[in-house]
């Protein structure tokens, strides 16, 4: 790299690169939030959803699950979970977390969630599972 | 040293080594955690343990960045630091509130440490890498805010170098990226898209012009080659980086509710990310060969080096790996993705903070380089960390692999729980590879603390 293409060649050369680039993210990030409203179901997010939200952020549940295959790989994916567990059984494998966890084996902590706080993360995951995800994960197993 | 006001880099670099061990502790918990689910539960779970590693590494980089810019701006701008006793003052106010966050995590739940830092005033918790408390991440502002304006100041004061003006605009653009972590909205589709705005366009964008800048800064000042054409190479790389790294975010809007088109834009602009590492890389080896002088800092050298092959390796190979969209919708969120991670972190991010430590540790105790004896242990200590990172990486990428086959791609898919099973051999591998590169570590340290005939400072 030397002769005819000099130093401030390549300088204008990332700056313009730069800004031009970062103008067409914004351009279709633009494109992506006019699409958004028909594949986030954001017209079906309730109180009780965001409630959901708040105490799936609150416990840190990303610190071990993924959600749409973001977060830790420690536990299962759990956009899908009320499809693989059911609601009930969603709710029902929560609560019977042992606090002292189980010898030798991961476990999820004891949240000692109230039934309205349990139904509130279902219904938030439930939410999540009707995102058009571009028909992600593959199977059920996340 | 050249300039006195540089001296503020040493803190900030201890710091730096100190935080890097707690996160390599942190790592061996968590790595046990997989082979032995209950290993300290339910004292440290693992979300709490994890946290604890992936915010010291981020925190770690960050003392180890700001280190290397209060070291480097004032000799490329030829005048002394705007301010030392700002730089110092943040110095404390970074560490405590460090401390702090990390003791919040270890000592209560984290709804409680929710609850106890204001969460319900601005929620901005629990989402991954950006698990700081709201005082702790207004913390990061104030103290990002008052490092930049101290570093802008000393450039604009000095001399207006193309290094200078790489290096600022990738902590600029930290800073202003970091800003989304404020942003969480209740609708999770706009929260994730917006929260790669700041991870990806920090670790695949700004950051990697930090990373250049340190390594054009070190190869002028190790080989001795014409400043002219570091730059124009640093120019070079930094452009590729960016046109490829801004639209490469679409990798990450695959599978989260985002338009299929990110499918292609993100495939097509991500496969070339490996591109500029890939110049970083020849840039390294071929200004080495052109050297017009012999540095004593043989070690420095080496991490220079280093830094280019690993960061090409774990983030550009490891990342095209599983980066195009037919590909990464089988591998999406599995131990792939763990693999990657830490070798393109350990490559691209650890060793260039490590590289200007190595440089610059020794002048700003007084010396042009350390014993040839202290040399040998820290290339010790780089060949074990290395080598360590490269077989962890090797056995993740073997786990994920099984995990997808057994998990996905098999006509019986396994649940999670039975096909983490069946693939631990490939944890327990993992952690030993841990043993070692705790020991690499431990020999690094060990380096500082070796005498011998040192070569005078210059």
């Amino acid at each position: 790299m030397s002769g005819a293409f000099t130093k401030s060649m390549a300088r204008n050369i990332f700056y313009g690169g730069t800004v031009f680039f970062f103008l067409l993210f914004l351009a279709l990030s633009f494109d992506t939030h006019s699409q958004l409203p028909k594949r986030d179901m954001r017209a079906n997010i309730t109180p009780q959803i965001a409630e959901g939200k708040k105490l799936w952020e609150e416990n840190n549940c990303i610190g071990c699950h993924t959600l749409m295959g973001e977060g830790a790989y420690f536990a299962p994916e759990l956009g899908n979970v009320v499809v693989r567990y059911g609601e009930e059984g969603t709710k029902a494998f929560i609560q019977s977390r042992p606090k002292e966890g189980i010898p030798g084996r991961r476990s999820m902590p004891q949240f000692n969630f109230t039934d309205e706080q349990l139904n509130a993360i279902v219904a938030f995951l439930k939410h999540v599972n009707s995102i058009n995800d571009a028909n992600w994960p593959p199977n059920i197993q996340g | 040293m050249q300039f006195k006001s540089q001296a503020v880099a040493k803190p900030y670099f201890i710091a730096a080594i100190g935080l890097f061990v707690g996160q390599i502790l942190f790592g061996l918990i968590i790595g046990l955690q997989y082979v032995i689910g209950d290993f300290l539960f339910p004292a440290i779970p693992f979300n709490v343990a994890r946290m604890v590693h992936t915010n010291l590494l981020i925190v770690w980089l960050l003392f180890g960045f700001m280190g290397g810019a209060y070291y480097m701006i004032p000799e490329e701008a030829e005048t002394e630091l705007f301010s030392p006793k700002l730089a110092l003052a943040m110095f404390w106010i970074f560490l405590v509130a460090g401390a702090a966050t990390i003791v919040g995590y270890l000592a209560v739940p984290y709804a409680t440490l929710a609850k106890l830092t204001g969460n319900g005033i601005l929620e901005t918790m629990g989402r991954e890498f950006l698990e700081q408390p709201l005082p702790t991440k207004l913390g990061i502002v104030v103290v990002a805010l008052a490092f930049l304006f101290n570093i802008t100041l000393t450039v604009l004061k000095g001399k207006k170098t193309s290094i200078s003006m790489v290096l600022l605009v990738g902590l600029w653009g930290l800073a202003v990226f970091f800003l989304f972590s404020f942003y969480n909205p209740v609708n999770v589709v706009v929260d994730k898209f917006f929260w790669w705005w700041t991870v990806h366009l920090w670790v695949e964008g700004v950051w990697e012009l930090i990373l250049g800048a340190f390594l054009a800064f070190v190869l002028i000042k190790t080989t001795g080659v014409d400043r002219e054409v570091i730059e124009k190479w640093l120019y070079v790389i930094v452009t590729l980086t960016l046109i490829t790294g801004i639209i490469g975010t679409g990798h990450h809007y695959y599978w989260i509710g985002t338009p299929e088109y990110w499918q292609w834009w993100g495939s097509i602009f991500s496969a070339l990310e490996p591109i500029p590492f890939f110049a970083m890389t020849v840039f390294a080896f071929n200004m080495v060969n052109r050297r017009r002088r012999e540095h004593p800092n043989k070690a420095a050298v080496l991490w220079a080096l280093g830094t280019g092959v690993m960061a090409f390796l774990g983030a550009g190979v490891w990342g095209f790996l599983h980066t195009l969209a037919p590909v990464n919708y089988y591998t999406h969120g599995t131990q792939i993705t763990a693999a990657h991670g830490h070798m393109a972190f350990y490559g691209a991010y650890a060793m260039v903070v490590l590289m200007m430590i190595s440089y610059a540790m020794p002048i700003l105790r007084g010396r042009a380089a350390n014993s040839g004896k202290a040399q040998v242990l820290e290339m010790w200590s780089f060949w074990l960390m290395t080598t360590a990172i490269v077989f962890i990486t090797l056995f993740l990428t073997a786990a994920g692999i099984l995990q997808v086959w057994l998990q996905r791609a098999s006509d019986t898919p396994l649940p999670f729980m039975a096909a983490q099973e069946k693939i631990a051999l490939f944890y327990w591998m993992r952690e030993w590879t841990g043993v070692v590169f705790l020991i690499g570590l431990i020999i690094y340290i060990a380096s500082f603390f070796v005498g011998g005939k040192e070569e005078k400072a210059a």
